[in-house]
C-alpha cells in the first residue's frame, strides 16, 4: 500500500503540491487526473525519489520511502515514461532487459534477451524489433517497448505517466487495453497520471482529481461520473467554463 | 539605484561565481569517489574510449601537423633576427611537447567532447532518461559520468602523445622541405635537446585537461535547462568552461612543474 500524508512540494515560488493525501491500495489500479501543469508527474516522481517533497511523508507498506534500502525499494517498481526514455544507444532488447542485465537482478545475457523477447511479444511487438535501436520505431512502438521495459522485471508496482500521450486514438485504445490486461495479469498495483478520460476509464479502479495542488475528489471509477464535484464534472466533460480556470 | 548597487551586483557575482565552482568541485569528487567502487560499466567505459580517444586522432592531428609546421617558420623567422636558425628542431620539440601538444590538443578534444558530452547527456535529461536510468536502479553519475572522465583522462595523454610526434613531424617536414634543414641534422638536434621530462610534463597536463574536460561536459549535461535551448545553453557552457579551465590549469601545472 502506498500512503501520501501532507506532501508539499514547491518549485521557488510555484507551490506546486499543497498537502496531498492519497492512499493506494495493494493490486489498486489508482489513475490521477488533472490538468497541464497540476503536479501530477511531480507526484508520481516524489514516490519513486525522483523528486524530494518540500513537507509531508509517503510511504510504502508502512515504510517511510526515503528511508532503508533503495536498491531493493526501486526493484519494486516499474516505470513507463510519458516519452518512452528509452535509451537511443541501446538496442531495443537492451533497453527492456536493461534491469536484467545489471545490478542486483543480473542474468546471463542469452536469458536476459530471452525475457526481454517474451516481454516485448507481451506487448505485442515481434522478435525483430529486438535487435533495432529506439529511433527507428514509431511512437507507439516506443511506447510498447517502454512498458516491455516496465513489466521486464515483473515489479510489484508500475508507474504509468501519461500513457496515451502523442498517440492516435487506435494506438490509445491498445496501450490502454495492454496496460490493464498486464495489470490484473501481475497483480500490481498501477499508479497511472493521464488527462485522457478513455485511459481513464479503461485502466482505472479508483479515480483521484489532483486540482491546485490538493486531490480535490478520490473515489471509484464508477461512481467518478455521478460526483457533483464541480472540478471532476468540468474536468471529465471537458468544458471550458467552470471552477477550473481554462487560463493557467 | 544607489550608490552600493554596482558593489552588490559584483557582490552577487562573486559568490554565483564561488557555489558554482564548489558545485562543480563536489561533483568532481563525486566522480572521482566512484571511479574505485562497483558496479563498473566497462563496455560504457569502451564505447566512451572509442568516442574519445580514437575519434579524437584526426582533429588532434590535424591541429598537432599545422601547429608544428607555423611553429618552425616563426622560430626560424624570429631566430634569423640574432643568427639563431639553428635552434628550430630543439624549440618546435620543446614547445611541442612542453605547451602546444596539451593546450591545443586539450582544447580540441574540448571543443569536440566536451560538447558532445554535454549535449548527450542533456538530451537524455530532457527525456526524462535519466530519471528513467535512476528507477532502474542505476546511478546516473556511475553509469553516464564515471566511464567518460575516465576514458577522457586516459586516452587524453595518448591523444598529447600522438599529436606530439605529429607536430614534432610537421616542423620537421617544414624544416627540410621549406627551410632547407639536413633531414638527419633536424632529427638529431631534436632528440639531442628533448628531456624525459619535458614530455612527461606534457602528458601529465594531457591527462589533467582530459579529466576537466569530461567532468564539464557531465556537470553542464546533467544540469541542463529544459527544451532544446537548455541543452544549446548547457553545450555552450561546458566547451567555455573546460576550455577556460584548461588554459588556467595549463599556467598552474606550468608553475608545479617548471619554476625553478
Amino acid at each position: 500500500m502506498i500512503t501520501l500524508s501532507g506532501v508539499h512540494k514547491s518549485f521557488g515560488p510555484n507551490r506546486v503540491l499543497r498537502g496531498v493525501d492519497l492512499t493506494i491500495a495493494k493490486g489498486e489500479s489508482m489513475v490521477i487526473i488533472g490538468g497541464s501543469g497540476t503536479g501530477k508527474s511531480v507526484l508520481l516522481k516524489s514516490v519513486l525519489g525522483l523528486v524530494t517533497p518540500d513537507q509531508g511523508t509517503i510511504t510504502l507498506d508502512g515504510q517511510d520511502v526515503t528511508k532503508g534500502d533503495r536498491d531493493a525499494f526501486l526493484a519494486r517498481f516499474g516505470m513507463l515514461f510519458q516519452g518512452g526514455a528509452l535509451f537511443d544507444s541501446l538496442k531495443v532488447w537492451e533497453n527492456v532487459a536493461f534491469r536484467l542485465l545489471r545490478g542486483t537482478l543480473k542474468r546471463p545475457k542469452a536469458e536476459a534477451r530471452e525475457i526481454a523477447i517474451e516481454k516485448l511479444r507481451r506487448v505485442g511487438l515481434k522478435p525483430e524489433t529486438a535487435d533495432m535501436f529506439p529511433a527507428e520505431l514509431s511512437g507507439g512502438m516506443q511506447k510498447r517497448v517502454g512498458l516491455a521495459r516496465a513489466i521486464a522485471a515483473s515489479p510489484e508496482i508500475i508507474f504509468f505517466d501519461e500513457p496515451t500521450t502523442g498517440l492516435d486514438p487506435i494506438m490509445s485504445g491498445v496501450i490502454n487495453d495492454l496496460i490493464r490486461e498486464i495489470v490484473v495479469e501481475m497483480g500490481a498495483t498501477a499508479m497511472t497520471i493521464t488527462h485522457d478520460m478513455s485511459s481513464v476509464r479503461a485502466i482505472a479502479d479508483r479515480v483521484a482529481m489532483l486540482h491546485d495542488g490538493l486531490i480535490r475528489w478520490s473515489g471509484p471509477v464508477a461512481e467518478m461520473d455521478a460526483t457533483p464535484d464541480p472540478y471532476v464534472q468540468q474536468f471529465i466533460h471537458g468544458r471550458a467554463t467552470g471552477p477550473i480556470a481554462a487560463v493557467r | 539605484m544607489t550608490l552600493t548597487a554596482p558593489l552588490a551586483a559584483l557582490g552577487r557575482m562573486t559568490l554565483a561565481l564561488l557555489a558554482a565552482t564548489g558545485r562543480v568541485a563536489l561533483f568532481a569528487a563525486a566522480i572521482v569517489s566512484h571511479i574505485f567502487r562497483p558496479p563498473f560499466y566497462p563496455r560504457e567505459f569502451g564505447q566512451a574510449l572509442m568516442q574519445i580517444g580514437w575519434f579524437s586522432l584526426p582533429v588532434v592531428g590535424l591541429t598537432a601537423v599545422f601547429t608544428g609546421g607555423a611553429l618552425a617558420l616563426q622560430i626560424y623567422s624570429g631566430g634569423a633576427r640574432f643568427n639563431a636558425e639553428a635552434v628550430v628542431p630543439s624549440i618546435v620539440a620543446i614547445g611541442m611537447v612542453r605547451e602546444l601538444g596539451p593546450v591545443l590538443g586539450g582544447l580540441m578534444v574540448a571543443a569536440r567532447v566536451a560538447s558532445s558530452i554535454a549535449a548527450e547527456i542533456g538530451t537524455m535529461k530532457v527525456t526524462e532518461q535519466i530519471d528513467a536510468l535512476v528507477t532502474l536502479s542505476t546511478n546516473p553519475l556511475k553509469y553516464l559520468a564515471v566511464p567518460r572522465v575516465l576514458a577522457a583522462t586516459l586516452a587524453v595523454p595518448v591523444l598529447v602523445a600522438v599529436g606530439d610526434a605529429i607536430g614534432i613531424a610537421g616542423g620537421w617536414m617544414v624544416g627540410v622541405q621549406r627551410l632547407g634543414f639536413n633531414s638527419a641534422t633536424y632529427l638529431q638536434n631534436t632528440a639531442d635537446f628533448l628531456e624525459v621530462w619535458d614530455v612527461t610534463s606534457g602528458l601529465w597536463k594531457g591527462a589533467a585537461f582530459g579529466f576537466i574536460v569530461a567532468v564539464m561536459g557531465c556537470y553542464h549535461g546533467m544540469n541542463s535547462g529544459r527544451g532544446a535551448q537548455g541543452v544549446g545553453a548547457a553545450t555552450k557552457a561546458a566547451v567555455v568552461g573546460a576550455s577556460v579551465l584548461i588554459l588556467a590549469a595549463n599556467y598552474l601545472l606550468t608553475e608545479v612543474f617548471f619554476s625553478a
